[in-house]
């Protein structure tokens, strides 16, 4: 028995290429896109009919029926039956979350090897009935007699025909999360033009990475696509500053070139101990140092709904007597190009470290050059639950490529929810 | 004294008639009333790089709650609105919506070393200017030219033509001023940014303003009723300006001694009783009258704090037809009195520490008018007398300053031929008269605790006037 924490290592990920809303990836379901993804894994490190520590996964957007989705790609995939699974769900932060769990055990020797991965469709998306209709009939069911029955479905009228439709709205605020990205992009000032030239520059980093090979082994084809189908490489900023906004009235900056589209795929990462990885002789990438979750109050305090990874981060710094400028890369989710941008704002303003991080200086500018240097979310596409996976499994490489050094990664979610993490490379 | 001409622009015809046909269109310019904020509405906070007052004006703008916005650079202004617990928000002119306006533009220009930094403050307002709201503030706080090198000084000089054309730019009852703060005063500020942010000062604008003075404030000013436990002497307050100092010193917490002429002793005794203070009813030109109030302040009060020398008469002719009994007459008020009067008071101790001088000049003592050289004579004498004495004061602790009202709303104005009176009302950047409180409310701010640092200004409630400019 273990009872001193282990390091972590991150062995490898790999995901399926990112699909738009009803596009290749129309008619597959998270069951499929995950399934595949874990076969994937399994042909990459070997894993055929082995019985891992377990498997921990999730979905944004699950069917109902998916009520224990991952364990039964487990059981569809190449893996070991025996081998157990659970399913996680953290909005955006699904994947990373879901990599935090299974890294914990690890180091706390409950389990020696872990898959972490996450899938979302936004194609195959659960339809509920109407939520009228469904009472209605939750009201003959329950009654006694047939002439109850009747009674009951007698409600029913036509307009309960029109199904519950999955929203991406905040349940507390009704806004959209588009909607709530648009106010922090007017409180943090953030303009049009810096916007679009991150997404230009997401764009045009991810198609260098395909370029350069770099994600030859961490992007599976699958249904026919090779590549993230939102991928522009020819995007400019001449053709991004032509679209129309979508966000935040007609004068918002946030258009739909700098915002995420919503997107299918899948993603996972072979996560173990240093021993487990030396006895299959599986080099190790990175560790996974540590981790750190924060919430804003949206509602009623009015922070920004994605800002909760400005306070983890501020936090996880402080734990770890790390300053902000310590890492070779950091990895931010681009939920939205003004996202990215505020957190790096409020990062540099004395007045948020001070009044809202309680800090006595700011945590600083980082080095834009090591942001998102493979692209990020803006140019792959966000499939909820899947970009944890993508980017511990591309950090992973980068850090192993490099050989040293430390990166950062921060994942703002639905419900002002932040989770974020420390990776450090092998030597 | 109603303007009908204002009443029948701000119709919705009238308003229709004055653009098309261009007339001025003078807005109801908003007043201070008691317990409302120091401003309502959000303060946009500026700076030129390398400036050191953000750190002050964050400090007032944060204790008068004012919701304030800055820009993300200058880092030091940030740094500065953190430090003041002031929890500013971001505002980027290139990202603004058309909607996002201000009730005061404030900017700290004392960073500008030399006349190329001078376009900072373009900088600065060029993409703000215009999102100044109905009797917004534009605010410019600068160093004392004279303080610095040649480049600095013409630069910080410059800024007295950039604050003044900006008066005469901004619409709808909004008004622009500007600060020369003395290196070291930065903690003095607060009294004047009050009155300034404030519709205190609504009738103040294209005026200059120094806080150059070495006494320090005191702490603990309760700012609601910054004269709590003073007392204050004004002459002339049986009517018009004069009631209206009475009234606003009072409200500001003093005990008001008012002192008018015997003829009037019935509308003194009625203002004096309606405020809670005390009348004395002499002639401050007879010989006795400057050690009877003397007497009497030392007597009922141990003396006064606050000395408002209002009282002023005019008897126009023109200097060739002028007899040396109006010639005297206008003098021995206007000029004579006020300084027996402060030596009388100096004399016998009379000023408490902390004490404040303040009187009354005119733009007629700025810019001299025809049928008026007694006047503008006594008026000019005024000035004269706040330079004369502003060092001498500063040394004992206290401060000598003067209001130059222009056109303002009274019975004497109401009096005038009708050409001349809308002349007078129409010729100045808010296209309207004054009114007596817009005088007295300054003379509060001089007059307050606060205000130890503001010494040998004279202000003028004017509208920015075209007279004298």
């Amino acid at each position: 028995m273990t009872d001193t924490p282990r390091r972590v290592a991150v062995l490898g990920g790999i995901r399926i290429p990112f699909a738009r809303q009803d596009g290749p990836y129309a008619r597959a379901s998270n069951q499929d896109m995950l399934t595949a993804t874990l076969d994937a894994l399994v042909e990459r490190f070997e894993l055929h009919g082995e019985t891992l520590g377990e498997v921990a996964a999730g979905a944004v957007l699950k069917h109902s029926r998916d009520f224990n989705l991952t364990r039964e790609c487990v059981l569809g995939s190449k893996l070991a039956p025996e081998t157990p699974a659970y399913d996680v769900q953290q909005a955006c932060g699904t994947g990373l979350e879901a990599t935090i769990l299974t890294a914990n055990k690890i180091a706390l020797g409950q389990v020696d090897c872990a898959i972490a991965g996450g899938v979302d469709t936004t194609s195959d998306a659960p339809i509920a009935i109407n939520e009228d209709l469904r009472e209605v009939l939750l009201e003959a069911k329950r009654a006694k007699s047939n002439a109850g029955r009747l009674k009951a479905l007698a409600k029913i009228r036509p307009q309960q025909i029109v199904p519950e439709i999955p929203r991406n709205a905040e349940p507390r605020t009704g806004l959209s999360m588009g909607e709530h990205t648009a106010r922090m992009a007017k409180e943090w000032g953030i303009g049009r033009r810096e916007q679009d030239e991150l997404a230009a520059a997401s764009h045009r980093k991810l198609a260098a990475a395909y370029d350069e090979g770099f994600l030859d082994d961490l992007v599976m084809p699958f249904l026919g696509l090779e590549r993230d189908q939102n991928l522009r490489p020819d995007s400019s900023l001449e053709k991004l500053a032509k679209l129309k906004p979508v966000f935040g009235g007609p004068e918002g900056t946030m258009t739909a070139g700098n915002s995420t589209p919503l997107s299918d795929g899948a993603s996972a990462v072979l996560l173990a101990s240093e021993e487990w990885a030396a006895q299959r002789g599986l080099p190790v990438q990175a560790y996974f140092v540590t981790a750190q979750t924060a919430a804003v109050d949206h509602v009623h305090k009015r922070e920004g709904l994605l800002m909760a990874p400005a306070y983890a981060i501020a936090r996880m710094l402080a734990r770890t007597g790390l300053s902000l400028q310590d890492f070779d890369f950091y990895e931010i989710h681009e939920a939205f190009a003004a996202q990215v941008l505020c957190t790096l704002k409020a990062w540099e303003d004395p007045v948020f470290c001070r009044e809202r991080l309680g800090l006595d200086e700011p945590l600083g500018a980082i080095d834009r050059d090591k942001l998102n240097v493979h692209g990020g979310s803006l140019g792959a596409g966000h499939p909820f639950g899947a970009t944890g996976g993508r980017i511990v499994a591309g950090l992973a490489k980068m850090l192993h490529q490099r050989g040293q050094g430390r990166g950062l990664v921060s994942i703002c979610a639905a419900g002002g929810l932040g989770v974020t993490a420390i990776m450090e490379a092998a030597q | 004294m109603s303007d009908r001409y204002q009443q029948l622009v701000n119709t919705p015809l009238g308003r229709i008639v004055t653009k098309q046909v261009g007339l001025p269109a003078p807005v109801k310019l908003e007043r201070y009333e008691p317990g409302a904020p120091v401003i309502d509405g959000p303060v946009l906070l500026g700076a030129a790089p390398g400036g050191r007052l953000a750190g002050a004006i964050a400090r007032v703008l944060a204790a008068v709650g004012a919701e304030t916005s800055t820009p993300m650079e200058p880092k030091a202004l940030r740094t500065a609105a953190a430090d003041a617990g002031l929890e500013a928000s971001v505002f980027n002119p290139e990202a603004a919506a058309e909607e996002d306006t201000f009730k005061a533009l404030v900017f700290d220009a004392t960073g500008i070393a030399d006349s190329e930094q001078l376009r900072e403050a373009w900088a600065f307002f060029h993409p703000t200017i215009r999102r100044v709201r109905r009797s917004g503030r534009v605010i410019v706080l600068a160093a004392p030219p004279q303080d610095g090198e040649p480049a600095a000084h013409i630069a910080q000089r410059a800024l007295e033509g950039l604050t003044r054309s900006i008066g005469k730019e901004v619409r709808r009852g909004a008004t622009a001023n500007l600060v020369y703060v003395r290196a070291g005063a930065e903690a003095a500020i607060e009294s004047t940014l009050r009155f300034l942010l404030s519709p205190r000062s609504a009738y103040v604008s294209g005026q200059v303003i120094r806080i150059t003075g070495e006494a320090p404030v005191p702490e603990g000013i309760d700012w609601e009723r910054p004269l709590n436990g003073l007392v204050a002497m004004v002459t002339g307050a049986s009517r018009g300006i004069g009631e209206s100092i009475a009234e606003v010193l009072a409200r500001e917490g003093a005990h008001v001694l008012g002192v008018d002429v015997p003829a009037m002793e019935p509308e003194l005794e009625a203002v004096t009783a309606r405020i809670g203070g005390s009348a004395l009813a002499l002639d401050i030109t007879d010989p006795s009258s400057p050690e009877a109030i003397a007497d009497h302040l030392l007597e009922r009060h141990g003396g006064v704090d606050v000395v408002v020398h209002n009282a002023g008469i005019t008897r126009d002719k023109t200097l060739g037809r002028m007899d040396q009994e109006r010639w005297d007459a206008v003098l021995n008020v206007n000029l004579i009195a006020p300084q027996r009067i402060d030596r009388a008071l100096f004399g016998r101790g009379a000023v408490r520490q902390n004490g404040r001088v303040i009187a009354v000049s005119s733009i007629s003592g700025i810019a001299g008018n025809a049928g008026q050289t007694n006047y503008a004579t006594s008026k000019a004498g005024v000035i004269g007398f706040v330079e004369a004495w502003a060092p001498e004061l500063a040394k004992r602790g206290a401060t000598v300053n003067a209001v130059a009202p222009g056109f303002i709303e009274t019975r004497m104005t109401a009096a005038m031929p009708i050409a001349t009176r809308e002349a007078g009302r129409r010729m100045n950047s808010l296209s309207q008269g004054g009114l007596p409180i817009d005088v007295a409310e300054t003379i509060a701010w001089f007059a307050g605790p606060g205000s130890s640092a503001v010494n040998g200004n004279v202000v003028r409630v004017c509208g920015q006037s075209l007279i004298g400019a």
